[in-house]
């Protein structure tokens, strides 16, 4: 269960150590682009939509098919080493036809860069994109949100269900933009539903089982929990 | 502070129609003197009327006073639920088991605005008042109440307290649900309740 790990310290890849400073004027469109996406054009021409840079910000729109071998990429090359996914969310645009974005917000602690990765998901079929939790293992409870919030069904997450709001909600994806703002139902039968609801069932074994315990738990109970086996259902 | 002097509870009217004799209501006063003065808070907070509730608590104002400073986190040992801030759907089960779990004689202070009505959350994962879940015996408005707020809710909690009879017998009745829908009152009067107001009006739902 316990990894050796090396230690990462911020700026450490760079060539000249230099204390970060605060930039003092910075342009809303253009500007210095973060190397790295000049990188990933000439590594992945066909997968690289189009980049651009926003408060000094930059951002680089990839096709949803390309999502695994970008981030890869970006996670694994030694010029690279983004190994911090701080964030992962959607955007949807109260245009309906205009796609739902996925955003990855992506840093790198030893080249001290930022990127935002965005993949846009066309719409007409049910929305999904790969996931990259084999890449960053935090990436399991940001995309468990955006699945709950969006109905972005993330493929190849080990345990996609929701996460704020409770596995029996039925009212849909609460951040979708035809999702209105006080719910599909009435109040009375949202009590209803949420007073029904069963509170020890939503955690999974393993949520309930501290990290470390689970090695000391025997090897048969261990065997089906890693099947996804959960308490109270 | 603005508060009321409170009202005189030593001297007991007497009324020769009433049942009630005069050991019945001086045994009635000393256990109401009792409980009055020694609530033991269950406190529940979930959001910024916390830290009013914890300021109330702390040296400043002292809820030492009135016989609380003893914070009950089992809900087995304690006489009054203070639900400050908001609840969440997804909390209500919740809020209901601890409620369930409180001994008689117990009380609830709704604290603030979201507990009372929901405040400005009329959204989707919001409760509309814990008195949709549990009964309320004072509600304390205010977003969130500072603590001289909190206090007057709890001075008036000890005047309903005072007021208690024991021949009363349906003050300490429990509230049960409804088996079938888990709720204490009609879902018309809940739907009522949750009526939208002021910007919300334009929040229609998209099913019944």
């Amino acid at each position: 269960m316990t990894e050796k790990f090396d230690i990462v310290h911020a700026g450490e890849a760079l060539q000249e150590v230099q204390a970060p400073v605060t930039p003092r004027s910075i342009k809303h469109k253009g500007g210095d682009a973060n190397p790295s996406v000049a990188l990933l054009q000439a590594q992945f021409a066909s997968a690289v939509v189009r980049s651009e840079v926003v408060w000094g910000e930059s951002t680089v729109y990839i096709t949803p098919a390309s999502v695994t071998d970008v981030m890869r990429w970006l996670h694994d090359d030694p010029g690279q080493r983004y190994d911090y996914l701080s964030d992962v969310t959607a955007v949807e645009y109260r245009d309906f036809e205009a796609p739902v974005e996925v955003v990855w917000h992506l840093r790198s602690l030893p080249y001290r860069r930022f990127l935002r990765v965005k993949a846009a998901i066309p719409r007409g079929a049910p929305l999904s994109i790969p996931s990259v939790w084999e890449i960053w293992k935090g990436a399991d409870w940001l995309e468990r949100e955006c699945y709950d919030m969006f109905g972005i069904v993330f493929e190849g997450h080990p345990d996609l269900r929701r996460i704020l709001m409770w596995e029996q909600y039925k009212e849909g994806f609460p951040l979708r933009k035809d999702f209105p703002l006080r719910g599909r139902f009435s109040r009375a039968e949202q009590l209803r539903q949420a007073l029904s609801q069963n509170i020890e069932s939503r955690y999974s074994m393993e949520e309930l089982t501290i990290a470390d315990a689970f090695e000391d738990l025997p090897a048969e109970m261990r065997k089906r929990l890693s099947t996804g086996e959960r308490t109270g259902e | 502070m603005g508060l009321t002097a409170r009202p005189e509870h030593s001297t007991v009217a007497y009324e020769p129609q009433s049942q009630e004799g005069w050991v019945t209501t001086r045994l009635d006063f000393l256990v109401n003197w009792g409980r009055a003065n020694s609530l033991w808070p269950m406190p529940f907070g979930t959001a910024c009327c916390a830290i009013e509730f914890m300021a109330t608590a702390a040296a400043r104002f002292d809820l030492a006073r009135f016989g609380m400073e003893r914070m009950s986190f089992s809900p087995r040992q304690a006489d009054v639920l203070i639900c400050a801030g908001r609840v969440p759907f997804k909390l209500a089960p919740v809020i209901r088991r601890i409620w369930q779990q409180m001994p008689q004689p117990k009380w609830c202070i709704s604290m603030g605005a979201c507990a009372s009505s929901g405040g400005m959350f009329d959204n989707y994962a919001v409760v509309q008042g814990i008195d949709t879940i549990i009964p309320v015996d004072v509600y304390v408005p205010g977003c969130p109440p500072r603590p001289e707020g909190l206090l007057y809710g709890i001075r008036m909690l000890q005047d309903k307290v005072m007021s208690e009879r024991s021949a009363d017998k349906k003050i300490r009745e429990e509230m049960n649900p409804d088996p079938k829908s888990q709720l204490y009152i009609p879902p018309s009067v809940i739907d009522e309740l949750g009526e939208p107001f002021g910007n919300s009006v334009h929040q229609t739902r998209s099913a019944p």
